[in-house]
């Protein structure tokens, strides 16, 4: 099994938003009696939402070797009904105000969640360390999903539990989605150490979230960028939290000036700002920047965890030694994930990376071995924390708008989509809102004459540039 | 542009929607008022009005309708139709 719940269960597992709480025991048995009805290993779609229902759902999957791919909850459908096809789950795992959206019948409810028979049975063969399939971002519709086995769950979760020096007084509250990397090694880490999780789905711009956060007495929250920078719009560093003793960053490089003021607020207030980085394709983390150092390396995402290492190559594949140079980041260890898969038959392989994983992220390390992201080799942004491809993002608003033409480019939260045909603007970003899941302001779409191609065809970016504005 | 005026006008140019859809609008309702949204739409508010909110009135601005009350303690009064 991969938790071992009963060792705590007389702890409190879960608090949910009403304040009720949850034993490790009840989750337990919860857990067990979902599994029962599904019987033996095999594939099914989370649909989650930060509840009791989403989280004893993945608890009886990973414990049970059924193999759940964690999707948000929030999925726009028709991206939904293309993964469905892809993978024909055998069953789905969804808030019960779902269960009939689908013409499937209920096999069983609990907590809210209801467990749906698909008309699949195993179509398609599971390696046997498959663990769990998560997206890579938000998702531009492409059915790719990262890869995860037991090991590398275990393996990750140990480490960051180990760094962040977690024990079962902790209570994170939730920010960010179980079906997110980052949201689902806060779950597992806590598991983990068997400590308590206040699942809300209320958020930070929410009066009932700083409720709870006061109420339940939460000890951490993770956040990406932007949630970092609503922080400090709510003045955040004025707010009374006694309760509050460690706050974590993930899911793309936050600006060195709100580093700097996180990091003297944690300073002056005797709490941690722990800056992380990681990737779903290494499970979730990679490195982390002790707190102690967090002032002293502004702008750096620290060192390997425990048990992982780095290095840094060059175009030729070789590794660089000196100080300050810039290169290709690479992580070893043994949360690197098995690979990826497009469709259903590729649940069937197994190890492709072999603990070796070429991030795409392009480096320098300083002379004390801290390290720095400096920018991306491939062509994708994080908005709002999540990966997304810019490539595909294109061929996306392609396909849904005829012989106009497109390019997307932009920076970290804010993509700029450049368009040919004037009267299409409001269109193209209410189908990115809707098609990509986040929310508009994401997208600024910007008229253009005709998008700057060289000779063979290839969309010239870096002459996009000077349109950003 | 009245008070109202600048008020509607923030709604409508944050989330991209009609003049006619802000009355009765409630965070979460759509899809462009999440807490993303909600940065953006307090900030367009506070530009209109030259005000700085203060964060519990910031959490518990949660309805076209009560950020009018809200933002009568800053000494902004929205004409009511």
């Amino acid at each position: 099994m991969m938790w071992r719940l009963n060792q705590f269960k007389d702890n409190t597992a879960v608090i949910i938003e009403y304040g009720e709480k949850i034993p490790y025991s009840a989750l337990l048995h919860d857990s067990q009696k979902l599994a029962e009805k599904v019987k033996d290993r095999c594939l099914v779609f989370n649909l989650c939402s930060n509840e009791y229902g989403s989280l004893l759902g993945y608890v009886a999957f990973l414990n049970n070797r059924i193999v759940p791919v964690m999707l948000d909850a929030h999925l726009d459908r028709m991206l939904l009904n293309n993964l469905i096809e892809s993978y024909k789950p055998d069953y789905l795992w969804l808030p019960a105000r779902m269960k009939n959206e689908f013409g499937y019948s209920v096999a069983y409810e609990s907590n809210g969640y209801a467990l749906l028979k698909t008309p699949y049975e195993k179509v398609f063969p599971l390696y046997d360390e498959l663990a769990l399939l998560l997206t890579t971002s938000g998702s531009t519709g492409s059915p790719k999903l990262v890869r995860q086995s037991y090991q590398n769950i275990q393996a990750n979760t140990k480490s960051i539990a180990q760094y962040l020096d977690l024990d079962e007084t902790e209570r994170p509250i939730t920010t960010l989605p179980m079906s997110y990397t980052y949201g689902l090694s806060i779950i597992n880490t806590h598991l983990y150490v068997g400590a308590s999780m206040i699942l809300t789905q209320k958020t930070l711009m929410q009066k009932e979230f700083w409720q709870q956060f006061r109420d339940y007495k939460a000890t951490s929250f993770g956040g990406v960028p932007y949630i970092y920078e609503m922080l400090d719009k709510l003045r955040f560093f004025r707010m009374d939290l006694p309760s509050l003793r460690t706050m974590t960053q993930a899911g793309g490089k936050l600006s060195p000036e709100l580093h700097r003021k996180f990091a003297e607020y944690a300073a002056e207030t005797g709490r941690k700002f722990i800056v992380m980085y990681g990737q779903t394709e290494a499970t979730a983390r990679m490195a982390y920047l002790p707190p102690e150092y967090a002032l002293a390396k502004v702008g750096s995402m620290g060192i390997a965890i425990p048990g992982g290492k780095f290095r840094l190559i060059d175009a030729d594949g070789n590794e660089i030694t000196e100080p300050e140079a810039v290169g290709e980041l690479v992580y070893e260890g043994a949360n690197v994930t098995l690979g990826y898969a497009e469709s259903g038959g590729d649940l069937a392989k197994g190890d492709e990376r072999n603990g070796v994983l070429i991030t795409g992220d392009m480096a320098r390390r300083d002379k004390d071995g801290f390290y720095y992201i400096v920018g991306r080799k491939k062509r994708f942004l994080k908005i709002f924390g999540s990966r997304v491809n810019l490539d595909e993002t294109e061929r996306l608003i392609k396909s849904g708008f005829g012989d106009m033409d497109a390019a997307c480019a932009g920076k970290d939260d804010e993509m700029v989509v450049f368009i040919t045909d004037k009267t299409k603007e409001k269109e193209v970003q209410n189908f990115l809102e809707e098609k990509l899941n986040l929310n508009r302001l994401a997208f600024r779409v910007k008229y253009i004459e005709s998008i700057p191609k060289n000779e063979s065809g290839k969309t010239l970016y870096a002459a996009l540039e000077k349109f950003y504005d | 542009m009245t008070n109202l005026e600048k008020y509607i006008n923030a709604f409508t140019t944050t989330f991209g929607i009609g003049e006619s859809e802000v009355e009765g609008l409630e965070y979460q309702q759509i899809k462009a008022w999440d807490s993303i949204g909600h940065m953006s739409l307090v900030s367009a508010i506070e530009d209109a009005f030259g005000i700085m909110m203060d964060t519990d009135d910031i959490i518990d601005f949660s309805s076209f309708e009560k950020g009018k009350d809200i933002l009568k303690k800053y000494d902004v009064e929205i004409e009511s139709v």
